[in-house]
């Protein structure tokens, strides 16, 4: 029997939106008040959502597994840093859609326990983003 | 393709009468909300719109101008307003909430340039929401 797993984890950190494809005007018409050169915070809230057979414990996967690898590759990663700073984003704008992306893909690449189905990062109470493939 | 959402909120009120009904059939079918003194709510409103990520920019859409857009075509024309005297669309249709977020779905279809109106969910209380995700 297929079931869904919804876990939600939490993070704050630091990110500038800036392109070196544009010139300074053309950063702060794309990005507003995202493109101020010190940067500005957010507390993120993560949401993972994975499906698989429930198994013979009555899961979906082992949540001590799925925690463990999500502190580790996921809000270690990036609580309480600058999110340009992130290998990640050395040629890539930390936006909250590529930051999507990238967990998308650290779980996908990383976490075989369960499928997952969608990432869902909210960057403030006003606004959230989701990836799924 | 990223899904993004943003959120408005707006406060409005309104009744569920229909006139082709009597009194008693209208309390009977919509409760105390049949009072046509009307009452009002604090709605919470959830646009989706998906598309590709722009490779230089990292943006579906610009949140500023999404934001823009819902508070000019939505927001603007609702927030303190009584919903089936004031604004057009509820002359004709009752403000429930499945018919706002229908309504609101035709504000804003064709609005957004560059991503797609994927859904629309309002929320008349935390408790109570609609979505409408067009007719696919």
């Amino acid at each position: 029997m297929k079931a869904y797993l919804g876990r939600r984890y939490r993070f704050s950190a630091s990110h500038r939106l800036h392109s070196d494809a544009f010139n300074a005007q053309q950063n702060r018409e794309i990005y507003g008040k995202c493109n101020n050169p010190h940067g500005h915070g957010h507390n993120y809230t993560l949401d993972v959502l994975l499906s698989g057979q429930v198994n013979g414990y009555g899961m979906v996967c082992d949540l001590a597994e799925l925690d463990e690898f999500a502190q580790r590759e996921v809000v270690q990663r990036f609580d309480v840093t600058n999110l340009n700073f992130d290998r990640a984003f050395e040629n890539v704008v930390p936006t909250t859609e590529n930051l999507c992306r990238e967990i998308f893909r650290i779980f996908s690449t990383g976490f075989s326990a369960a499928r997952l189905e969608r990432i869902r990062v909210e960057e403030t109470q006003n606004n959230f983003f989701e990836y799924m493939e | 393709m990223v899904l993004l959402t943003r959120r408005a909120d707006f406060s409005a009120s309104h009744f569920y009468y229909d006139d082709a009904l009597s009194e008693a059939e209208n309390v009977r079918l919509f409760g105390k909300c049949a009072n046509r003194n009307g009452h009002g709510h604090n709605y919470t409103l959830e646009v989706t719109v998906a598309g590709a990520v722009d490779p230089v920019s990292g943006f579906v859409v610009d949140l500023k101008r999404l934001k823009e857009i819902i508070q000019r075509e939505v927001v603007s024309v609702y927030d303190h307003r009584h919903l089936n005297l004031d604004v057009p669309e509820f002359k004709t249709a009752m403000p429930t909430t499945e018919n706002i977020a229908i309504a609101i779905w035709r504000r804003l279809e064709n609005k957004i340039d560059g991503a797609k109106l994927t859904r629309v969910r309002v929320y008349e209380m935390p408790e109570l929401y609609a979505d409408y995700c067009g007719e696919a």
